[in-house]
């Protein structure tokens, strides 16, 4: 958490789980892995309260990948740094719960989120170009991360670093591990930058769009790396992407945002199969095919994202939604809440579940 | 590395002689194209009323009859290779760097400037290590605490210091500092360091802070700006997401950045400073090279003048130089 | 005298100096060391803080370096007055406050110049006995090699001082002793040493005010085995009471007292500090605190306090009973140029003096402290000639006669007025304030001025020196100044009045006067022998000059010297305009 500000002057005086004068007013923790809880993160302007995640809830275990999609200025990024702590207090309000492996994120202190920060939980981004200190080589970067939380070594350090790269995939690591990021290819940076996360074994690795940076070839070469890094760490991923291509084969589950607010969530086979949202039907034709001719593959959705300032009444999406007559002035005026679909499966919209129906299966599957 | 050190070093030769062609052409060359005659450039160099002997001596001593290629070549050709000068009873050989012998006082101009120089430096390195502390503490913690009071107050004071002149933060100085409470009663006289260290340091104080202050408020400003871009790179976030504690965060991965564009200005203005640091010198009364300068100038000094501004020039050159050297150091994406 | 013009005093306390100017005399009372003697002006009139003390270190300071320590190769005036402590000349001025320090006294000599052969032939005597600071005997050769060295004849190698001993002696053709391969560099034929201590100069015109010349740095003795040439203003051998100890051509040199002096054969000056720092290279402001905190014994330059330092003085009535305010012996005027049409016309010329506000000519020339007093006369009062005289009534009409001017111009065929240029040098605020008050005060009788501003450092080689500029560029009206190389109507005049003195560049005659008469007066003044009659001859050039409207006097230059209470024997040598710094000391 940024702390610069903040750390010395917010103190956690409550005390810990465990200990004495300990209170249990908290709900209990949940059995899940990551299980967070009506998670808002609201940044005060001088313009008015953006809500870049305006109650979120969603639980990932252990070896299940989440894969958070929506446009861009839908809140999935801010979601991810708020999970990771690296929102800053004096810009950030946040409330809501965040559990990982039962510790409580929100209302812990900075200290303690900052010691669970690249060892617990991990973080790469999107253009590993900007994301990596242009000063310094990738081994120096990799030593650092690995060095902050494990007490050994230069020398160690860096052997560790070097098994590291040579673990993502990258050629000669003992000598690549002295060159700077300018020196490596982008598909070079992304593996250094994912090796750099996950130099301590984290259990929850959080990978926020990236393979947007990469091209076509090199994108399935770090989805399949992720892929089988997650299989031998048996961590938790969560994979943000504006894209529902880069989730089709890795997620568990798919959580659709739109507006900082759930569209739709539930198991990633569902949400393919029977997408219940006019946003991820919307999401679905535009993910590029390749079973598809290239002159019809992609069907945008008209209009743009909306501020996330003046949020559009009722349902956040009723102004580039095509059905939101069918339900009189609703869709204008009642913000839609998450409704059970089937199981896990819910969807935050005002169609009733015959109308959803009928549209996906004579009006959506067909173009598609 | 060496291939580029050899090819800045040499480009760094011929900006000095580009600088030595315009220092010529701007003393020798303008006048004459302005249509003075020899006599009437002659007569600079003497005082006044001369007799047309005095004047005729000057023309002859400083080959002033000579086409101009041969007088720009005999003034390389001194600087170099070095000269002998009657001083009327012997011949005194000038050796390279020989930049001639001043008109008003007959001594060498080199060894004046050798005396000038530690004054200069020690002014200069003094007030840069004051204003590089000052200015980037100052700076960073603006930046951190961008909005705070004492962000605000810091950059009112920088305001300040960029806009008061030397020579007014100076007399201030003396006047509060020597004359109504006597904390430097020496400041105003220079002891060199090697003389007695203590009074050497106790005469600098009062122009190290007033130079470091302006100085300082450049830097601090400058620093400010960066720091604040940098902290809003994506680097930064990385190395909090990898968990690094916040100092470490803001000196090793956000100062490390804003530093390299400082090391860069810097370079130059220590360059430019150890040319002369005029106005303070001179408020000052240091015996330095910017002193050095205003008094040729003041005396129509050709040789000192001359002198003084190939040494500034070389200076600036050579900082260049270094600052080329340093950037291709710290910068690993500076390709050389 | 060359000494540097003194520079750009703006005219900020113009009414506050002459309020203050106005309680002159009164001083208010001191309750310095110095008693009843320290008060405003106490220096002109009097000895201040007479003591014979002995001891402590007389810290000077100069806020550039000056010409040179060379006693053959300066042209300060400071230098011609401090020089005395380690290079003594043939005769000096009789060191006493007032008119009396005018007098000529011997300095190595015994006695003034014995006149023989029709004017044509000087002989002096020195006093025997005397030796250089390494105990070495004085002879007269050593003063006839010290003038071959000098910028007399060896201008190559010391370019900076006076040349008069070429231009009067009979052997101009002599190339200096550098250049002398006689025996012993003795060939300068016009000079004779019989013996040791005689010296006979013989001169190729009758000059009655070769004492004068006498008096000049330039007859210090040198010891010509102990010459270094450019590099002897390192260490000038010493025949005064102090000698060099260290010499940095930046930062100053460090006299002590010169054991092989002895104070019966010197009377004029006196050895009282045990050393004598002089610094270089202070700034202006800092020298005057300095000398006002007491940090420094005295401001050597002579020059006055800088602008913040006479506000200062001029608002402390204790510091400004610590002051003197002199006249330097430099008149500033414009020269009025006779070439340059319709100033041929003499009625042309005096509408501009009778049109010009002198009140604000002096204002802005730094008014009366910092500038000087209205000047209505070429001489100063410094010089002998000079005789109090008015013929334009400047002082009864301060701020211009308007009517007049405008009877001048109809006089002149210009009742309409002319247009013209004048010049002043551009980094000299003075004198750039003066053209605009000149500009002003002429507008209003139909005389339109616009200002031409030029470079010091050419304004005499490139501009206003050369006449033919002047003419060609409709340039009038030139600023100038002028001081006499020594106080006697002569002195002044035969440089900047003298028809044959006109020179195509480096012209001081910048008025172009070039009177068959004025010149047979100078020629005359020179050959007669009565000084009561020289006198009066410049007088009458003086007159003439006034009469015939040749120049505008603007002021007789005045500086505010600052006496530091701790220093002793202080008063003002009319002679050279400043303190007298060869018999200062300090109290403790």
């Amino acid at each position: 958490m940024s702390n610069t500000d903040s750390s010395d002057s917010f103190v956690d005086v409550r005390p810990l789980p465990g200990t004495e004068g300990y209170v249990d007013t908290e709900p209990t923790p949940p059995a899940a892995f990551l299980e967070v809880r009506d998670l808002r993160v609201h940044f005060p302007t001088d313009d008015g309260v953006v809500k870049s995640a305006d109650g979120l809830s969603f639980q990932l275990e252990r070896g299940q990948t989440l894969g958070i999609v929506g446009e861009s200025g839908s809140g999935k990024s801010v979601t991810s740094l708020a999970v990771m702590g690296l929102h800053k207090h004096s810009q950030a309000k946040i409330s809501g719960e965040i559990w990982l492996d039962g510790e409580e994120l929100v209302k812990a202190t900075d200290e303690r989120v900052r010691s669970l920060r690249g060892k617990k939980m991990a973080m790469i981004f999107q253009d590993p170009l900007s994301a990596m200190h242009p000063y310094y080589s990738v081994g120096a970067q990799i030593i650092e991360a690995y060095r902050i939380h494990n007490k050994v070594t230069k020398a160690v350090a860096r052997k560790h670093a070097i098994e590291m790269l040579d673990r993502v995939g990258i050629p000669q690591p003992a000598s690549r591990v002295d060159d700077y990021p300018h020196q490596f290819s982008g598909g070079m940076r992304q593996r250094a930058m994912i090796a750099m996360a996950l130099s301590c074994d984290p259990e929850l690795l959080i990978a926020d769009e990236p393979t947007t940076a990469l091209d076509v070839t090199v994108q399935a070469q770090i989805l399949d790396l992720i892929r089988d890094l997650q299989q031998e760490f048996n961590s938790a991923v969560i994979i943000i992407t504006h894209d529902l291509g880069v989730v089709a084969e890795l997620a568990d589950d798919i959580m659709v945002m739109y507006a900082g607010r759930t569209a739709e969530y539930g198991p990633a086979g569902e949400i393919f199969s029977a997408p219940q949202h006019p946003y991820a039907w919307g999401l679905l034709g535009s993910m590029p095919r390749l079973d598809r001719e290239r002159t019809d593959r992609l069907l945008p959705i008209k209009g743009t994202p909306p501020s996330l300032i003046n949020v559009p009444t009722g349902c956040a999406f009723h102004p580039r939604c095509a059905y939101p007559k069918l339900n009189g002035t609703r869709c204008y005026d009642e913000v839609p809440q998450l409704r059970e679909v089937d199981g896990k499966h819910t969807v935050a919209c005002h169609l009733s579940a015959e109308d959803r129906y009928r549209v996906w299966d004579t009006e959506i599957r067909p173009n598609l | 590395m060496i291939t580029f050190i050899i090819r800045r070093l040499i480009s760094a030769v011929l900006m000095l002689i580009v600088v030595s062609m315009a220092t010529f052409a701007v003393f020798f060359l303008v006048p004459r194209l302005a249509g003075q005659t020899t006599e009437q450039l002659a007569a600079q160099y003497v005082g006044r009323n001369p007799t047309p002997e005095v004047l005729h001596a000057a023309i002859v001593k400083f080959g002033l009859d000579k086409p101009v290629y041969l007088q720009y070549w005999e003034f390389l050709k001194t600087i170099v290779a070095g000269e002998n000068y009657d001083t009327g009873t012997s011949l005194a050989h000038c050796p390279p760097p020989c930049f001639g012998y001043s008109f008003h006082n007959q001594q060498p101009v080199w060894p004046q400037m050798l005396a000038a120089l530690p004054v200069t430096a020690s002014l200069a390195i003094g007030a840069a290590v004051l204003w590089l502390v000052a200015g980037i503490g100052i700076g960073v913690l603006s930046a951190l605490r961008r909005g705070s009071w004492f962000d605000r107050a810091a950059m009112s004071a920088a305001l300040a210091g960029v806009s008061l002149p030397v020579f007014f933060t100076a007399l201030l100085s003396l006047a509060l500092f020597r004359d109504t409470i006597p904390l430097f009663p020496d400041a105003g006289t220079y002891t060199p360091l090697t003389e007695n260290p203590a009074k050497w340091f106790e005469s600098l104080v009062l122009p190290w802070v007033t130079l470091a202050f302006l100085y300082a408020a450049l830097y601090a400003r400058l620093t400010r700006a960066g720091m604040l871009e940098t902290m809003n790179e994506d680097f930064i976030r990385t190395a909090r997401a990898k968990g690094l504690r916040e100092r470490r965060v803001v000196v090793k991965h956000g100062l490390r950045a804003t530093l390299t564009p400082i090391v860069t200005i810097f370079g130059l203005d220590i360059g430019l400073l150890i040319g002369g640091a005029v106005l303070t010198e001179t408020a000052f009364s240091l015996p330095g090279l910017g002193r050095f300068a205003i008094g040729a100038i003041g005396d129509q000094d050709l040789p000192e003048i001359l002198g003084v501004t190939m040494l500034a020039g070389f200076f600036v050159v050579f900082a260049n130089l270094i600052v080329d050297i340093l950037y291709a150091v710290i910068d690993p994406r500076v390709r050389y | 005298m060359k000494r540097k013009h003194t520079v750009a005093f703006i005219a900020v306390c113009a009414g506050l100096s002459l309020a203050a100017a106005c309680g002159s005399g009164s001083g208010g009372s001191s309750g310095s060391t110095s008693g009843s003697s320290a008060s405003f002006n106490a220096g002109m009139t009097s000895v201040v803080n007479a003591s014979n003390h002995k001891g402590g270190v007389m810290k000077l300071a100069l806020t550039n370096t000056g010409d040179s320590t060379d006693p053959g190769n300066t042209y300060y005036a400071f230098n011609w007055d401090f020089s005395r402590l380690y290079a003594r000349p043939l005769l000096t001025y009789a060191p006493q406050p007032g008119a009396a320090g005018l007098k000529l006294v011997p300095d190595l000599a015994t006695s003034l110049g014995q006149v023989t052969d029709n004017g044509l032939t000087w002989t002096y005597h020195i006093r025997s006995g005397l030796k250089f600071e390494d105990g070495s005997p004085i002879t007269t050769k050593d003063v006839k090699y010290a003038i071959e060295r000098s910028t007399a004849y060896a201008p190559d190698v010391l370019p900076n001082g006076p040349t008069y001993f070429k231009q009067y002696l009979a052997d101009p053709s002599y190339q200096g002793a550098y250049k002398d391969k006689t025996p012993d560099k003795m060939g300068l034929t016009s000079v004779d040493t019989p013996n040791d201590t005689t010296i006979v100069f013989h001169l190729s015109q009758p000059f009655s005010e070769f004492d004068y010349l006498a008096t000049l740095p330039q007859t210090a003795p040198v010891p010509p085995d102990k010459d270094t040439g450019a590099n002897y203003q390192t260490h000038p051998i010493s025949s005064g009471p102090y000698m060099f100890k260290s010499f940095n051509p930046n930062t100053g040199f460090t006299l002590v007292r010169n054991p092989n002096w002895n104070a019966a054969s010197d009377p004029t000056v006196k050895q009282l500090a045990d050393e004598i720092d002089v610094a270089y290279n202070v700034s202006a402001a800092d020298v005057d605190s300095r000398q006002f905190t007491g940090q420094l014994s005295m401001d050597l330059d002579g020059r006055g306090v800088a602008t913040a330092g006479r506000a200062r003085i001029l608002g402390n009535p204790k510091l400004k009973a610590q002051s003197d305010n002199p006249t330097t012996g430099f008149l500033a005027y414009f020269a009025l140029d006779k070439q340059v049409a319709p100033l041929d016309n003499v009625n042309c010329r005096k509408a501009i003096l009778d049109g010009a506000d002198h009140t604000s000519l002096q204002t802005a020339m730094g008014g009366p402290i910092g500038g000087g007093d209205i000047a209505t006369t070429m001489l100063p009062p410094n010089d002998t000639g000079y005789v109090k005289s008015d013929v334009y009534g400047f002082l009864q009409n301060p701020h211009g006669n308007v009517t007049k001017a405008k009877q001048d111009l109809a006089a002149c065929g210009k009742p309409n007025g002319f247009t013209m240029n004048v010049s002043v040098r551009s980094d000299r605020p003075a004198e750039v304030s003066a053209g605009q008050a000149l500009q002003a005060s002429l507008s209003k009788v139909g005389i339109k001025l616009q200002i031409d501003q030029f470079p010091s450092g050419q304004y005499y080689t490139n501009f206003a020196g050369a006449p033919a500029y002047l003419k060609s560029h409709n340039i009038g009206i030139a600023i100038t100044g002028w001081g006499a190389d020594w106080p006697s109507g002569f002195g002044f005049l035969s440089q900047v009045v003298d028809g044959r003195s006109i020179k195509p560049a480096g012209n001081t005659n910048i008025q172009m006067t070039n009177d068959p008469q004025i010149n047979a007066m100078l020629d005359a003044a020179a050959k007669n022998s009565d000084a009561n009659a020289r006198t009066k001859i410049y007088t009458q050039i003086d007159q003439k000059i006034m009469a015939n409207a040749e120049i505008l006097p603007i002021v007789y230059e005045k500086a505010l010297l600052y006496r530091n209470p701790n220093v002793t024997n202080v008063f003002v040598d009319q002679a050279y305009g400043q303190f007298n710094y060869a018999v200062m000391g300090l109290a403790n």
